[in-house]
Formats: C-alpha cells, structure tokens, sequence
C-alpha cells in the first residue's frame, strides 16, 4: 500500500514519471484497439512481423536523422508487400513468407543499428524505455493515436466486415486489398508508438494479450475494441508501477501485468470459462434432462 | 437475364472449364448441378468477379458485372467463415447494407427497420442478439439468406445453402427463394442433392469441367446428362424411384 501512495507522490513530483504514465495510457488503448482487428483477422503473426521489420526504418531514421515514424513506415509496408508478394508468387505459405522476410529485415536492422549508434541505443530499441520519453515523443504518440482513432470510426464497417468475412465484401466492391495495407501502415505508426513502452520485441505482446483478453470476454466488436484498450491501459499503468517500484524493465513488467490479465480472463471468463468446465468435469455427472427441457434452454430450434 | 460466353477459368494453368457458354433467366431458380470439383463454385466466382478469368465475358442485361456489381446478393458456403467472430445475429444481417452505404456512411434508422423485417422474415428475430457461433446450422443460413434480403440485389447467388441444415431451415429458404423468383429476380444455386433437383428448380445447369446441358429442368434431367456428369448410371436410383415417391 505504501509503495502505492509513494508512486502517486512521485507521479505529481516527477515529470519524467508523468511523461511516461501518459505514453503509457496512450501506447495501451492504440494497441489494444489495432490488435483487436489483429487477431480477428487471424494476423497475430503478422503482427509479430511487422513489429520487427520495422527495426531497418529506425535505424536509417536515426542515421539521417529524420523522424523514426517516416522510416518505419517505409519498411513496415514494404515488407507487408513483400510477404504478400512471395505469398502470392510461389508455392510457399503465408506464415513461411512471414518467417522469411521478417526476420531478414530484423537481421538488417541490426547491423544497421550497430553501423550507426551505441549498444545503449539498441538496447533501449529492444526493451523500451518509458522513463526516458521525450516530449517530442509524447506529441508523436499523440498524433498516433489520433491517427488510428479516426481510422476505426472513419473505417469501422469496412474493417468489421474485412476482418470477418472478406470475401462478401470483394463482391459489393470493396477495396479489400487497399484496407488491408492501410492497416499494416497504422499497425506500423503503433509499433512505433509502442517502442518507447516496451521495445520492439515485446510490442507484439502489447497488440496480441490485451485484444486476445478482451476476446474472451464479449461477443459485440466495439465492447471488444473498448475493453481491449482499457485492459491496454491498465497493463500500461500497472507495469509502470511495478517498473517504478521494483526497479523492473517497464516493457516486460507491463507485459506481465497483461498477461497476467489474460490468464484470469482465461480462467473466469464467460466465454472461455476454464475453470468452470473443469469443475463440472470433475462433479458427478447429473441426471440426463429430457429433450423437451435441453430444447426449451436453448431457446431455439439448435 | 445474366449470360456467359466463352468463359474460360485455370489454376495454375490446368483448366478448370474451358469457352463455356450458359444463360441465367430472370425470374427463374436456376440449380448447378454435378460431382466434386466440376467446377461449379468456380463458375459463380467467376460470376462474382472473386476470381482471374482466362476468357469470356460474363453480362446482365448487356451491363458488366462490374457495373452492377451492388445488385448481387452473394451466400456463401458457411465453412469458410470464423463463427468466433464477436458479432451478432442483427449486426451481421447489417451488413448487407454496407454495399449501398458506400465508405464514411453508418447504417442509420432506415437500415436498422430493413434489418428487422428481413429478420422477421426468416422468423429469427428472437435471436437477434445472439452470436454467430450460437446458432444452428439452419439458422446460421437462414440469417445469412436475410443479409441477401437487406442486400435487394437483382441476382442472387447461393453456393450449396442446403448442406447441414434442419428441414425447417430448408423450407424456409426455399420459400424466399420462391418469393424472389416471382419478384423477377435471377437466383443461382450450387446444389448437390439430386433427389430435390425437380422439386426446386426451374432451370438447370449440368457440369462436369464445362457445361454438359442446360435449360428447363424438365429437358435437363435426364438419365443421359447425369450420367454424363458423375460418370455413372444412376438413372435406377434417380429416376425410376421418383414417380414411387410421387415427386
């Protein structure tokens, strides 16, 4: 309790800790929110991809010195059309296309960082580094967020029925493949974003854990969005507690906190219910009800 | 009235069928008939503009189907589909007004009442609120039938919308059906029940890697074209048991 109030002390005392609480409240809705649309489209490895495919953007950024969003977007859709290049052209498989060109552009990034910059550089890249948030970097964040809000809303219907059945919206004329890019670039932007927090490879955890959680608690899309932004926000707040209490990396610490989030939902959840389903394995099986009555619980002619 | 001329399809080069020629009538249910991997489905996507075609044109009344694209009402087969996906009964029925909606335009009041009536219509709207994956087979077909209500399309197509469902299910489709049918609207179906071939269509396209014959189901179902088509006699098990069934 004590180590509690002595975070919110340092909170009001601290600019840095305010800093990086705000970062961390808004890296956590924008991944639990883009995740969402992730995992639904079964992409969790593609978004695993992409968030290290990113590293040769940001290395060039920080080699010529120009805004790290730019070049990891640049590298994040090329090499989302180059899996979908080498999908679409051989034999090989989607998620062998993604082992394949990601880890080369992780391989790239590298060596382009250990071309251009020190081992503390690199260090911060891979594991993050909240309490050093600049306020340029906050602004970034920011702009970010705002950038995948008014794509949800604008896009909200296209991305519902892409995500769930994408060929019926091929026949009504949707760009299916022109939605699918601009969501790998926002994907890209988050990415970005959520470096800072928890570092490039541990970002995927940020889109996949809080979305997965939320998943097992609704059946509605835009609960789903909600909720996985909020369980995004608190993993953010709670990690960076722990970070700032125990001396913690605040990447892995928010990482656990997540999924320490997903393992509850995974046991109580309705949707998944764990525990409940081993509980009734376990009971004495009860007495076999009637048809009639299994058919008026269900409520339909299942 | 929806024709095809000269269509050819192949995947990796190995034809699929090849300058095929068949007509759609309005006001008509028409069935495609034949064995596995005839190429049915591959022709009503090729309809639908989903997949490459290697030649031939497909038209609906001399417009592209690229120009009517927003008239066709597509139900596809149910296995393709994710039903973990977080949405319900009336949200996915919505969805067949996205298309006339266009980018940037929510569904408003005006979609939400089409959506009820087309729920009422196959008498499920008590599961309105219901998620996909809770639903029987039927009643998953049946609420996709309803999105092609709220789609008003001019041409309808259904690729094989009888497999594993309840009776039930199956009259209430075939009643919609029937409802469009003298509404004057083009219906397709991918069927691969022969025993309901003359029962439920008008029309019929028999296939086999091209078309074998088609026209009223009266001239087209005959011991002959099935034959030809799933390589067997079957005319002692289709044809001479259907006048003891008083089909």
């Amino acid at each position: 309790m004590n180590s509690l109030i002595d975070f919110i002390n340092a909170l009001g005392k601290y600019d840095f800790l305010q800093s990086a609480l705000i970062t961390a409240i808004m890296v956590g809705v924008m991944s639990g929110v883009i995740g969402s649309f992730i995992i639904l489209r079964g992409m969790s490895l593609m978004g695993d991809a992409i968030s290290h495919a990113v590293l040769p953007g940001v290395a060039v950024a920080y080699m010529f010195g120009f805004n790290i969003l730019i070049g990891a977007s640049l590298f994040g859709i090329l090499a989302a059309l180059l899996i979908g290049f080498v999908a679409s052209h051989s034999k090989i498989k989607t998620d062998t296309s993604i082992g394949v060109v990601f880890s080369a552009f992780y391989a790239l990034g590298f060596i382009l960082i250990s071309m251009a910059e020190s081992s503390t550089n690199l260090h911060h890249i891979l594991f993050g580094n909240i309490l050093a948030v600049s306020d340029s970097d906050i602004m970034t964040t920011a702009v970010v967020l705002g950038i995948v809000i008014l794509f949800v809303s604008f896009f909200y219907k296209e991305l519902l029925i892409t995500s769930f059945d994408a060929t019926y919206a091929q026949t009504y004329g949707l760009k299916v493949q022109i939605l699918h890019y601009a969501l790998m670039l926002v994907l890209t932007l988050v990415t970005v974003s959520a470096l800072q927090t928890v570092g490039i490879i541990l970002v995927v955890a940020m889109l996949i854990t809080p979305a997965a959680t939320a998943f097992l608690w609704t059946d509605k899309l835009t609960t789903m969005l909600f909720l996985a932004g909020g369980i995004g926000v608190l993993s953010s707040i709670t990690g960076l507690y722990f970070s700032y209490t125990f001396n913690w990396a605040s990447g892995p610490a928010i990482v656990l906190v997540a999924a320490g989030l997903f393992l509850i939902s995974f046991l109580l959840s309705p949707k998944q219910a764990f525990l409940r389903h081993r509980v009734k394995k376990t009971a004495p099986a009860p007495q076999a009800a009637s048809v009639e009555t299994l058919a008026t619980n269900e409520g339909g002619d299942r | 009235m929806l024709t095809i001329k000269n269509l050819t399809v192949a995947y990796d080069e190995t034809p699929v069928f090849a300058n095929l020629d068949v007509t759609f009538q309005a006001g008509k249910i028409t069935g495609i008939i034949g064995p596995n991997g005839a190429g049915k489905s591959t022709l009503i996507k090729a309809v639908l503009g989903l997949i490459k075609t290697q030649q031939g044109t497909v038209a609906y009344n001399d417009q592209t189907m690229k120009q009517v694209q927003k008239q066709v009402a597509y139900v596809e087969q149910r296995k393709d589909l994710d039903l973990t996906f977080p949405i319900n009964v009336f949200d996915l029925v919505e969805t067949g007004t996205y298309g006339r909606l266009g980018l940037f335009r929510s569904p408003g009041a005006k979609e939400r009442a089409e959506t009820e009536q087309a729920l009422a219509q196959v008498a499920l709207s008590d599961f309105k609120r219901r998620q996909i994956g809770n639903l029987s087979g039927g009643q998953l077909q049946r609420v996709f039938v309803a999105r092609a209500i709220v789609q008003q399309a001019e041409i309808i197509i259904l690729d094989e919308p009888f497999v594993g469902i309840d009776l039930q299910s199956e009259t209430a489709i075939m009643a919609i059906l029937q409802q469009w049918r003298d509404q004057g609207k083009t219906i397709i179906v991918v069927h691969h029940d022969l025993n309901k071939v003359s029962r439920y269509f008008d029309d019929l396209v028999v296939m086999n890697h091209g078309v074998i014959d088609y026209g009223p189901t009266s001239a087209v179902y005959n011991p002959a074209n099935i034959g030809q088509a799933f390589s067997a006699d079957l005319s002692a098990v289709l044809f001479t048991e259907k006048t003891g069934v008083g089909e």
